[in-house]
């Protein structure tokens, strides 16, 4: 028995998001009296699965059949039933993304399991199993009790501390995995994937410089980039900017976007539209600039600069530089 | 399947024998919309009776803007087929003025499914038992809710039919019964051809935001919504009680012509870079 935990992988590298869900699974096993299991489905180093073990998993269970090459949540979810019925597994712990949603969902439908997704802390684990979740895009919590004999919870990204140091193990056991397929697992066909050539994906990134309409065309993001980089962060934008062109969609932050939940997000010349709100309130600490004093981000804003942002970008990206 | 892929004229034969019929490239697609009614993204959000319920006093309520892009897409589909849409609704009769929008978007017409929608599980099943009684082609929503955010219901409701399910749907077009579908993936997206049924979690850009014409309007007075009852489920989660985060703190600003203190204060006070 052990409580399991789903890693995903980007370019044989563990996510950041899956460590977090690595560290999650281990206080729960330990809280259960049980060890901690990761799966790995993709191409991936063994030393960097080993890695596994410092965030306090045992194995990994390591999954690398060439069928399984594109993120398809179908054969996906298969991997998972089947690692979930070898390891006799109650607890399931995957970290919330488009694909852990839908692997979570797929596997919860066939193992008769309840699945909670957005978990933000470590559940109750006495006569009843209780756990809390983000609802309303971070407005408010909902605490649930957990009925079912499995259970598969989906975790919020940075809401776990994670400690490299956490286990002084060794590297974690590799064992490979050889789950079967059902045929409709495969009944598309994936014509294409156009992954974006930034270095940083947003959902990951500890730190986010944002534009909004404030920036007023395209031409100035030279500024925010320049920012972005000096500080190692990633760069997302408003809806506007989105639906004007001015940056790529998958750039778009907020309700009808992407949610991220970073460290530090620094959004330039974004009033602060509720939808926007929506997508960043998970950030540990907002940092707005707004030529507007009235602009309504200031109120959701831990640190704020009223002024011009083509005047202050220049200037923090100087200060930024001699952090380094 | 055969009948898939015999040729008829539309004009002469019944709506109901067209059903699985395909003429030029697309076929006559039996399509299921499912809408969440949740309060609006600019409601406050409190909780009563000891932090139990969610206080609805002043709550605006709407069609969830993901299943709004799911609805406008479905109608084009619609429109472009000649099929059939109905819009599904797992929740009380609340809800009905937003089950009425969609029909005056233009779904023919609806079922709603009366009972509070207690867990995706609960919402999945209810969505699926429908769906096993009525054979759709194509069954959309959004890729969340905006009040639960689980993005689970259309995994659940996949497998549940035994069906391929696919989230965030960007961009969604047919040939025959072969869907392109193009899908957000964490730093790119994904271009996919799969073949129906299907469950599809929509989000934008895949269509406009529909808006009622007055024509609309009028005829959804007259389309059917058909309220049934819900089917026994596994009671997978009991919900227990709400919060709300802490209060945040103050905004500390920082004049403009001291915009190099944010770095120091970002490093040394919030720890952050």
């Amino acid at each position: 028995m052990s409580v399991l935990i789903y890693i995903e992988l980007e370019n044989g590298s563990i996510k950041k998001t899956s460590l977090e869900a690595i560290a999650y699974g281990a206080k729960v096993a330990e809280k259960t009296g049980v060890k901690a299991t990761v799966l790995a489905i993709g191409k991936a180093e063994m030393t960097e699965l080993g890695k596994s073990g410092r965030y306090g998993a045992s194995k990994v269970l390591h999954a690398a059949d060439d069928k399984l090459v594109h993120e398809n949540s179908m054969a996906y979810a298969d991997v998972l039933v089947q690692a979930v019925q070898q390891e006799e597994t109650k607890i399931v712990i995957l970290s919330k993304s488009g694909l852990g949603d839908a692997m979570a969902a797929r596997a919860a439908a066939r193992l008769n399991a309840a699945v909670v997704s957005g978990v933000t802390q470590l559940p109750e684990t006495g006569d009843v199993f209780k756990v809390t979740r983000s609802i309303f895009t971070g407005k408010a919590f909902a605490t649930t009790q957990i009925n079912s004999e499995i259970k598969i919870l989906v975790i919020k990204k940075n809401v776990i501390e994670i400690d490299e140091n956490a286990v002084a193990t060794e590297n974690a056991e590799i064992v490979p995995f050889a789950p079967t397929f059902r045929e409709d697992d495969f009944r598309a066909a994936v014509v294409n994937v156009e992954k974006a050539d930034t270095e940083l994906s947003l959902t990951e990134a500890d730190i986010i410089v944002s534009g909004g309409r404030g920036m007023k065309g395209p031409e100035n993001w030279q500024l925010l980039l320049d920012f972005a980089k000096a500080l190692g962060a990633a760069t997302g934008c408003s809806k506007p900017v989105s639906d004007l062109d001015w940056r790529p969609h998958h750039e778009h932050i907020g309700q009808t976007g992407i949610k991220v939940a970073p460290n530090l997000y620094i959004a330039c010349g974004i009033s602060g539209a509720i939808q926007h709100l929506a997508g960043v309130n998970g950030s540990k600490c907002i940092v707005v600039i707004n030529k507007d004093p009235e602009a309504p981000f200031f109120k959701a804003a831990d640190y704020g600069i009223v002024g011009d942002i083509f005047e202050i970008l220049p200037r923090l990206t100087e200060a930024a530089k001699k952090l380094r | 399947m055969l009948a898939y892929y015999l040729r008829f004229s539309v004009t002469c034969v019944d709506k109901v024998i067209l059903r699985k019929v395909k003429i030029h490239n697309y076929i006559i697609m039996k399509i299921l919309v499912c809408i969440t009614n949740v309060p609006d993204t600019t409601a406050k959000i409190a909780f009563t009776d000891n932090d139990t319920k969610l206080n609805k006093n002043g709550i605006q309520y709407i069609i969830g803007p993901y299943d709004d892009y799911a609805l406008a897409r479905g109608v084009e589909i619609k429109e472009q087929t000649g099929g059939t849409l109905t819009v599904l609704h797992v929740g009380g009769a609340e809800a009905d003025p937003q089950i009425r929008k969609a029909l005056a978007i233009g779904a023919d017409d609806a079922i709603r499914v009366n009972a509070e929608p207690l867990d995706s599980y609960f919402t999945a099943h209810q969505i699926a038992h429908i769906a096993k009684q009525n054979d759709y082609d194509l069954i959309l929503m959004g890729r969340e809710s905006i009040d639960y955010n689980s993005g689970v219901v259309h995994g659940l409701v996949g497998e549940m039919l035994g069906i391929p399910s696919y989230s965030p749907v960007m961009k969604l077009d047919f040939e025959g019964n072969n869907a392109t579908i193009t899908r957000e993936i964490d730093g790119g997206k994904e271009i996919l051809k799969a073949s129906l049924p299907l469950v599809l979690g929509c989000q934008e850009p895949i269509a406009e935001w529909k808006i009622p014409n007055m024509r609309g309007i009028m005829t959804a007075r007259t389309k059917p919504l058909n309220v049934v009852e819900p089917v026994a489920a596994e009671e997978m989660t009991t919900p227990e009680k709400y919060t709300l985060p802490a209060p945040k703190g103050a905004c500390r600003m920082i004049p403009a012509s001291e915009a190099e203190t944010l770095i120091r204060l970002l490093q040394t006070e919030a720890k952050v870079i």
